[in-house]
């Protein structure tokens, strides 16, 4: 079950993530993330036939809220964090490649 | 080879709530660019979406309308992909339980009723806006970021363009009377896709679907899937294959063009939302949202038929949008003859509402102003030539119609000695005409009543016109 | 002046009796950090300007309105989120990113009448146990500068140890409070999942995350938590039970108590030392009144494996926002989308950050989500179900915090009996959401060993009166290493 990661599943996965390897960081990583999978190793001794997957520890319910507005933020202070913008929007680069 | 035409709609519905899904920015149509924005539809560090009740609401509202069951236990999950109008890199979507599944509306095409059903309601976020500026690069503002929307799936039930566009129609309807989304495609709070496949007939599984999209009215939804269907055949019938691909529908060329290929290039990692609660919807809950909901334009249509003896078609058409609808409720209400109330709504109304791109309540036409005119034409007392004139009082200044007659002195002639003094003065001026009809030219009487009218600035009263002129042309 | 080595409500005393003022307070904290910031670099960034302005303000307030914790010094981790200052997660990502609004927390703790002295270095976005993994500075363990102060929390705990300041504020994902706290010889807190709001807690697991505080004994511990705990409206995993007085929890008196030490917690890979500290440890309860029986922990070995998985996964998901776009990280001369994305990414997040991203995509795609995610969610009702049973039987579970004292910088663990053993201690409290906490109960050459004590969920209240009474009961309390003088313990 534990997976042998190669350096096309690190380009794989890579890919999703938007992240960039040189072909040596990939073996690299592969080797890494091989070792971090033994860890799922375990895993194989331990029958979940009957257990529901637990997605969250603290069980509430309906946490809601009213549909009031209540704060903006100042677009001024938005921009404050945005590197590059034009009339108050964030430019982003060619989205084509 | 004939193919049978298979289309599945997934139908994007944005939700008229005061805030954001899961922000309480302000969830407005037409603001300045990134004025309405709450530091978590920036997807700010450390930021944390909570949960509007009312968009449950609105999404139980919509899925209850289309017949769908609702899940008595349901939560958000997390859709992830990069692109620069979605901040968080990850949609609050519904996976695995969305609000509503299972439902349907029945549409009718060419005199057919026929069911479409409703695989799933889910409720999600919009994402932002991406303009694309000259110079390569685009501009993000983010003040949609976050506006809920309903995102409606159909089963791939529907076997025309003509199906589509009834399911389109009536989908509209539906939503429109619960009063959860304005559907205004324009403006984009109604957004549809649809997937597109063949098959021979009598073939039991689907062909390979495209995806179109770019589908910016229905008009263009059915024109769009007719041309990929023609596409779709073209291929096949060149012994080619159809590719999973998305296409976008050009309005220029009406033509479909390729977008993009699917590859397994998607990979969205579904996971539960952790930062929010699950939701659970109980029988108390459901009621208190059902009795929200107004009737609805089938149970409306039903009861103009049955009880207000009106065709179908004028049925359909009244139900098409609430405000219609309602206006003609109003109008009945206000004591006007149903079938008068719905020619006058069906004609002159709607013609004046498309000449001058309105809707009804921006006009100064109210029910009770257009009862009043009606009224006055059951009781003889306008002709519906004066009734026109007005008519367009009514519609551009409102008022009361009896008052409009009275201080623009429009009353209708019906004094029988009145019309006599000037039918004789007409004959009299007219002798041929008398001769035309007497040699069998009916059409003399016409152009005589005409005269007539003239002669009353259209005050008299037609049918006594006629009935009075026919008397006099026989005594000579 | 050596304030650094009071307590919180001794400093108190001192205020109210106007032997000393907030600006006096605060700038011995100041004077501290000169002294010993140079060995220790446990802040990113000093706020010394605001803090005196702050003071100055706070002196003015009238003694009346003034509560248990006005005027004292606190240190932020750098992943709380500070309006106007500076919050880098001790990542290149975010090396110039001034927030615009206050993490609640931080709401709260400027409401107590706090003085934030600054912000505190850590793992980057909290992924390491050593601190090494800062993009910035190394933190070192002033009980020792040749060690690490453990992470991710390592400044919060060195900061506190070394006496620069009195309180701080760390975040907890797998042991990130518990496990620095005992390497530096303090108390750290995890509350309970929902007990502390997370927001403005940069998220690197969403369902694991909780923000706890570190003090040098106790009580002080137990006032920080009343001061931070409690539903925010912000966030709505936050719990909406009602927060007590913790101080009133510290009574002394645990007679009864029964005391529950999983075999697991005291197995292979556990340094000797530990584990003699640890056995003293619970001989001291005993002799306290406490009943103490060795348990079964059946699936806390699964701990690591569901941990690494979910942790992972939602970090993946968590961190997908730092695209370059709208704040942080943002490379030079960028082309086109695609290369703004992956620049910014692989430029902005170092080496630990990408093999977890990386990670986490794996375990969260379609091929493998059911075998590996959903497994991973499974294990952990397993685990939640193991405390969960204990509780019935037991008030608090006992054990060490890790499996052995603080690491030498630079020394990676390599042995995996080591590994296991610390994964087993501290990990499975996240996955159950239980709180736990870490007091300081030995050392072993020089260097401090905790005791964790677990609790069942919200029983923060019985965890600070059992940590109060052992505290009370021994002398490890409130050391302070020398490292001003270069001198070590
Ligand atoms: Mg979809
Ligand atoms: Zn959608």
């Amino acid at each position: 079950m534990t997976h042998q990661f190669t350096k096309d599943d690190v380009f794989y996965y890579a890919n999703f993530a938007r992240i960039a390897f040189s072909d040596d960081e990939a073996e690299q990583y592969a080797a890494m993330l091989s070792e971090l999978d033994k860890f799922a190793e375990r895993f194989e001794e331990v029958d979940t036939t009957h257990v529901e997957p637990m997605t969250h520890p603290l069980h509430q319910v309906n946490i809601l809220r009213e549909d009031v507005p209540t704060e903006i933020l100042d677009r001024g202070d938005m921009l404050a964090s945005v590197k590059e913008h034009e009339d108050g929007m964030i430019k982003v680069p060619n989205i084509l490649a | 080879m004939n193919f049978e035409t298979i289309v599945g709609l997934e139908v994007h519905v944005e939700l008229k709530t005061e805030t954001k899904i899961f922000s309480p920015a302000p969830a407005h149509f037409g603001a300045e660019p990134n004025m309405n924005i709450h530091v978590t539809d920036l997807a700010y560090p450390g930021t944390l979406p909570t949960m509007n009740k009312r968009a449950i609401d609105f999404g139980m509202k919509a899925s209850m309308a289309l017949n769908c069951e609702i899940a008595p236990v349901m939560n958000f999950d997390r859709k992830h992909y990069f692109y620069p109008d979605n901040p968080k890199a990850f949609q609050i979507s519904q996976d695995k339980r969305p609000v509503g599944s299972n439902g349907w509306i029945e549409i009718e095409v060419e005199g057919k009723k026929k069911k479409i059903r409703i695989e799933r309601v889910h409720l999600e976020e919009d994402a932002g806006k991406l303009t694309h500026a000259e110079g390569g690069y685009s501009l993000v503002d983010l003040n949609r970021q976050g506006t809920p929307l309903i995102e409606i799936v159909t089963e791939a039930d529907i076997r025309s363009p003509e199906e589509a566009y009834a399911f389109l129609e009536k989908l509209k309807a539906i939503i429109q009377y619960t009063g959860v989304s304005d559907v205004r495609m324009e403006e984009g709070s109604l957004r549809c896709d649809a997937n597109i496949s063949i098959r021979p007939f009598g073939q039991k599984e689907f062909g390979t679907k495209t995806e179109l999209k770019n589908l910016n009215s229905f008009n263009f939804v059915r024109r769009g899937i007719a041309n990929e269907v023609e596409r779709q055949e073209k291929v096949l019938l060149s012994g080619g294959k159809i590719v999973q691909e998305t296409r976008r529908y050009d309005e220029a060329t009406g033509q479909t063009v390729l977008m993009r290929v699917k590859g397994s290039a998607n990979d969205y990692r579904f996971i539960n939302e952790p930062d929010l609660s699950e939701i659970h919807i109980d029988q108390e809950w459901m009621d208190r949202v059902r009795a929200e909901i107004p009737e609805l334009p089938d149970a409306r249509k039903a009861r103009y038929v049955q009880e207000l003896d009106l065709p179908e078609y004028d049925a359909h058409v009244l139900t098409l949008t609430k405000e219609m609808s309602d206006f003609f409720d109003a109008t009945v209400k206000a004591g006007a003859d149903a079938k008068l109330a719905s020619n006058w709504l069906m004609g002159e109304v709607s013609a004046y509402l498309n000449a001058e791109q309105k809707e009804l309540h921006e006009t100064a036409l109210t029910p009770e102003g257009l009862a009043s005119m009606i009224k006055l034409i059951s009781d003889g007392t306008i002709s519906s030539k004066i009734a026109k004139k007005v008519f367009k009082e009514l519609i551009e200044n409102g008022g009361d119609a009896a008052e409009i007659v009275k201080a623009k002195g429009l009353v209708q002639i019906s004094d029988e000695g009145t019309l006599r003094a000037v039918i004789t003065e007409i004959l009299d001026a007219n002798e041929q005409s008398i001769e035309d009809y007497k040699n069998g030219k009916d059409r003399a009487v016409g152009f005589l009543v005409g005269q007539v009218m003239k002669a009353t600035k259209g005050q008299a009263n037609p049918p006594l016109v006629n009935k009075l002129l026919l008397e006099e042309i026989n005594k000579r | 002046m050596t304030l650094f080595s009071k307590t919180a409500t001794e400093l108190q005393q001192l205020l109210h009796n106007r032997e000393v003022s907030v600006k006096e307070i605060t700038e011995d904290a100041f004077s501290r950090i000169a002294d010993v910031e140079g060995n220790v670099q446990a802040f990113l960034t000093v706020t010394e300007q605001e803090a005196k302005a702050q003071a100055d303000q706070l002196d003015n307030v009238p003694l009346e309105q003034r509560g248990p914790l006005f005027g004292l010094p606190i240190g932020i981790k750098d992943n709380i989120i500070t309006k106007g200052t500076k919050t880098t997660c001790g990542s290149k990502m975010l090396e110039d990113f001034v927030p615009v609004y206050d993490a609640t927390v931080v709401e709260r703790v400027k409401n107590a009448g706090m003085v934030s002295l600054g912000k505190l270095n850590m793992d980057e976005f909290a992924m390491g146990s050593t601190t090494e993994h800062s993009a910035f500075q190394v933190t070192r363990n002033p009980w020792n500068l040749d060690y690490v102060p453990g992470g991710s929390s390592g400044g919060s705990a060195a900061a506190v140890a070394s006496g620069e300041a009195l309180f701080s504020l760390g975040t907890d994902t797998g042991g990130s409070v518990r496990q620095p706290a005992a390497f530096c010889g303090v108390v750290g807190m995890k509350p309970t999942y929902g007990r502390v709001s997370r927001y403005g807690l940069v998220a690197f697991a969403s369902s694991l995350d909780q923000i706890g505080p570190l003090t040098r004994n106790v009580e002080d511990n137990a006032m920080l938590l009343s001061a931070i705990a409690g539903n925010d409206q912000h966030d709505f995993s936050s719990s909406s039970k009602e927060v007590s007085d913790y101080r009133k929890a510290l009574t002394g008196d645990i007679k009864g108590l029964k005391v529950a030490v999983p075999k697991e917690f005291l197995g292979q890979g556990v340094d000797e030392a530990v584990k003699a500290s640890v056995r003293e440890a619970l001989q001291v309860l005993e002799s306290l009144g406490a009943v103490i029986e060795e348990v079964d922990l059946p699936h806390a070995k699964y701990g690591a494996p569901s941990y690494y998985v979910i942790a992972c996964g939602e970090a993946s998901s968590n961190l997908a926002r730092f695209d370059g776009i709208r704040y942080g990280y943002r490379p030079e001369g960028v082309k086109n989308l695609e290369e703004l994305y992956f620049r910014s990414r692989s430029e902005g997040f170092g080496p630990e950050v990408k093999k977890r991203i990386l990670y986490g995509t794996y375990a969260l795609s379609a091929n493998q989500y059911e075998e590996v995610y959903v497994k991973a969610q499974k294990v952990r009702s397993l685990i939640s179900q193991d405390f969960a049973d204990l509780f019935q039987k037991y008030d608090v579970i006992v054990g060490p915090t890790s499996a052995t004292t603080a690491y030498k910088l630079g020394e990676t663990i390599f042995d995996p009996l080591t590994l296991y053993a610390n994964d087993i201690l501290t990990v499975p409290v996240n996955l159950a959401g239980v709180p736990a906490i870490s007091v300081p109960c030995g050392a072993s050459e020089g260097l401090p060993i905790g005791l964790q004590i677990i609790g069942d969920h919200f029983d923060e209240g019985l965890l600070y009166k059992v940590a109060h009474a052992f505290e009370q009961a021994t002398d490890f309390k409130a050391g302070t290493p020398l490292v001003g003088e270069g001198q070590n313990r």
